[in-house]
């Protein structure tokens, strides 16, 4: 089964219509996903600025690590699951939404900036726990903010239907978000 | 009273340039939303400080004073890309109950955080029991909230 036959069996199951058509479910479900938003990114920015020098200057990186990324992993989870359930409540059209298929590349590339700033420079902290963070640190910060503000953009952007497959779409658009010619709505 | 202001400001040359393009809504309200998590960050770090989670080995008048222009920054930024998104929507605003409710979340907010909260949290060490620190919390974490989901709801009335 194509990915995209399995959007249109989801699309199709009691839940996901049920989500789609609630009117209050929905809207609930985007708010907690907004809030969160405060929690997660809005930590995770609190340590990527810690880690380029502007705020925090005496609090060594360690314990930004240890007492605030505990509460950045809750916000995660938060944003993870309403992230889902958002998905499941209009699967066929999000999955071929180009500002969706940008925002699931840009994330998993702030995952392995995180994957490797942890792996790599973080390990050795104790020798610049409470120093200017070295530069692997200050890239790995910088890298942070640019990704989650253009992660922040394209989850925006999820809800125009500019580029969506049910009208014609130029070839780029078309190969980026996996467009057919049956996918066109001719009462649109 | 209101209702021949927000009508000039739903006229007005700004309010009619956003509502005529197609990109600018969506972009000014993404900066909104980035703007947001800066503002929810740095707020709520205190905010949990003072509930005794997060960075609770530091003073709160250190973080507090540290991320004070971080607050003030990002709620300049929160105003200048609100007023524009305002603005092309004056009149859908002026009969939303949502609006409303935001903007007198935001008023008291912003009267609370730079008065009760400032003075709590800009304090020496022990000025002030935990008791008070908790509700200084607790009131500033529902006050923002309050205007979070507010400004959410406008756009789904």
């Amino acid at each position: 089964m194509s990915l995209h036959a399995a959007m249109e069996w989801l699309a199709n199951t009691e839940w996901s219509i049920a989500l789609h058509e609630s009117q209050y479910a929905y809207a609930v479900i985007e708010s907690i996903h907004v809030w969160s938003l405060c929690l997660f990114v809005g930590f995770a920015v609190l340590l990527d600025l810690r880690l380029v020098g502007a705020i925090f200057h005496d609090v060594p990186v360690s314990q930004m690590a240890r007492r605030v990324l505990p509460w950045t992993k809750v916000g995660f989870l938060v944003m993870v699951v309403s992230g889902i359930v958002l998905f499941y409540a209009i699967p066929l059209r999000t999955y071929h939404n180009v500002f969706f298929r940008i925002k699931a590349v840009l994330l998993i590339l702030a995952g392995l900036n995180a994957f490797v700033f942890h792996r790599g420079i973080y390990a050795k902290v104790s020798h610049w726990d409470l120093a200017v963070p070295p530069r692997p640190a200050r890239m790995a910060g910088l890298w942070s903010l640019v990704l989650w503000a253009a992660i922040i953009f394209s989850g925006r952007l999820i809800a125009y239907n500019w580029f969506d497959c049910s009208k014609p779409q130029p070839a780029t658009v078309t190969a980026i978000a996996g467009c057919t010619p049956d996918m066109i709505d001719p009462y649109q | 009273m209101w209702l021949p202001v927000f009508q000039a400001l739903e006229a007005s040359a700004m309010g009619e340039a956003v509502r005529s393009s197609l990109w600018l809504f969506p972009i000014i309200e993404a900066c909104h939303l980035v703007g947001l998590a800066v503002i929810g960050g740095s707020i709520l770090i205190v905010d949990f400080r003072l509930l005794g989670l997060g960075l609770r080995t530091h003073p709160v008048s250190r973080l507090a004073r540290d991320l004070q222009p971080w607050v003030l920054g990002s709620l300049v930024v929160m105003i200048l890309s609100g007023v524009p998104l305002f603005l092309s929507e004056a009149m859908k605003c002026y009969y939303s109950f949502a609006f409303w409710t935001k903007m007198t979340a935001l008023l008291l907010a912003i009267a609370f955080t730079f008065t009760i909260r400032r003075s709590v949290t800009f304090a020496a060490d022990g000025r002030f029991g935990p008791g008070l620190q908790k509700a200084v919390a607790i009131t500033s974490i529902a006050l923002w909230s309050a205007v979070g989901w507010g400004g959410r709801w406008i756009g789904f009335s």
